[in-house]
């Protein structure tokens, strides 16, 4: 527990020095740390080539996709959860009351195993702690490229460590059964990016970029909840 | 006899051309509404991937054709650009935005058209559109409803032309498929100016073919 709460300062810390470092460079931008973020984007693209796809794509040739689907509904009843948690932070009622609906109605039906709630329509809130400190007002900070982990930003890679620190899976004190989920975990979420990866590579100039503005894009509609005041025309 | 016959075909015939004239007349009078139009070329889309088996086998040549034929007219590939170009469309000559328009849509169909035969009975719910007359430019809000997942938000950005409404901008969970391009454009165009650009797309329309 101890040791835990170490390393989350830890990583903090050197996050609070990227985006400090960040800050001194190019204020304006959002991606003053692109030479660094470059550098981790090829070693998670060498990573990604060697170790994730290949594992990807036994999983997704030998696992039945019913089996695959149960893995997903799974780890996207605690994300439920803790969408419910981030949405009274914000001060969604509704949402969260949604959110935690779908958890209570699919723990009971095995586990969260399957997905009942979404057949009886209630919908996923989507909310996480990055959300949540952008709805709080915390400024975005610099554009981070973590290898594995993938895109983010100062603040959503601070949320990404809250939502480590409170758990569950942190507290499962057995460490091959910890292990194992985290590496299920991060397999299903590469599974379920294969499309858009597949996108990004066809589609783009310069995938980084690509990837880049992607992911602000897709934040910026998330913390507005799809309603994105309309941004400023360039100069 | 043989008269009576002609006689009825010919009016038969008459009847027709009247009414196809008098429906011919009624669109042109009517511009088709862009929710509306938004929801018959998805549902004649979606038809087509249902029934068409070259299309579900993933056939590429085929879908490109219900592409071109079906969904592409009903975009407006010139404003695609100059919007992904942003300030550098008008330091742009008119051959070069042709060719750079030709480009981008190769691009554009290119990445899109695999994901044609991805349709999995998904439904669409089209969102009511806000809109006063006289508006030239609307939103078409759609929520794409998957089997066990959350539904995928797709946004048409529409605006109004002389003949019909047309499609300039595609927006998926919040993500613009075309503005995603304006940082990669100019660094291109930082680069290599305009015709550098119209080069790098050139090469990866041949790149993307060759796989």
């Amino acid at each position: 527990m101890r040791q835990r709460a170490a390393l989350v300062n830890r990583v903090l810390g050197v996050m609070a020095v990227a985006g400090l470092a960040g800050c001194a460079s190019a204020p304006s931008h959002v991606d003053p740390l692109e030479p660094a973020n470059r550098a981790m984007f090829e070693v998670h693209e060498v990573a990604d080539k060697y170790v994730m796809k290949p594992v990807v794509d036994v999983y997704t040739a030998v696992v039945p996709k019913l089996v695959r689907t149960g893995v997903s509904n799974f780890f996207n009843n605690f994300d439920d959860l803790f969408s419910g948690i981030n949405a009274l932070l914000q001060g969604k009622p509704d949402k969260a009351g949604n959110d935690f609906g779908r958890v209570l109605v699919n723990t009971f039906v095995l586990g969260g195993i399957f997905d009942v709630a979404s057949d009886l329509g209630i919908e996923r809130g989507g909310e996480d702690f990055g959300q949540t400190f952008g709805v709080w007002g915390f400024p975005q900070g610099p554009y981070l490229f973590v290898p594995i982990i993938g895109p983010t930003t100062v603040r959503d890679g601070t949320g990404l460590l809250v939502r480590i620190y409170v758990g569950p899976v942190g507290f499962i004190p057995d460490v091959p059964v910890r292990n194992s989920l985290y590496g299920v975990g991060a397999v299903d979420l590469r599974a379920q990016a294969t499309d858009a990866i597949s996108i990004a590579d066809t589609a783009s100039l310069d995938k980084y970029i690509f990837i880049r503005n992607a992911y602000l894009q897709r934040r910026r509609y998330l913390v507005h909840d799809g309603n994105v005041p309309p941004e400023k025309e360039e100069e | 006899m043989m008269r009576n016959v002609s006689y009825a075909l010919w009016r038969a015939a008459t009847i027709v051309a009247v009414a196809l004239g008098m429906t011919a007349m009624v669109e042109a009078q009517e511009q088709e509404s862009p929710e509306a139009l938004v929801k018959r070329v998805s549902q004649d889309v979606i038809a087509t991937i249902k029934s068409d088996p070259l299309v579900q086998a993933g056939n590429q040549a085929r879908i490109r054709e219900v592409m071109e034929t079906k969904l592409l007219p009903h975009f407006d590939f010139a404003r695609m650009t100059s919007l992904a170009m942003g300030r550098n469309w008008r330091a742009a000559t008119p051959e070069q935005q042709q060719r750079l328009t030709d480009e981008f849509r190769t691009l554009l169909v290119r990445t899109y058209s695999g994901a044609l035969n991805q349709y999995r009975n998904e439904t669409i719910d089209y969102k009511p559109v806000r809109m006063n007359p006289g508006d030239t430019e609307v939103m078409v809000r759609t929520a794409v409803q998957r089997a066990g997942g959350a539904p995928i938000q797709i946004d048409y950005g529409m605006e109004k032309k002389a003949d019909a409404w047309k499609c300039y901008d595609v927006v998926v969970g919040g993500v613009s498929l075309v503005t995603n391009y304006r940082d990669e454009f100019n660094e291109q165009i930082k680069n290599g100016g305009v015709d550098g650009l119209i080069k790098t797309l050139a090469d990866r329309n041949r790149g993307v073919a060759a796989k």
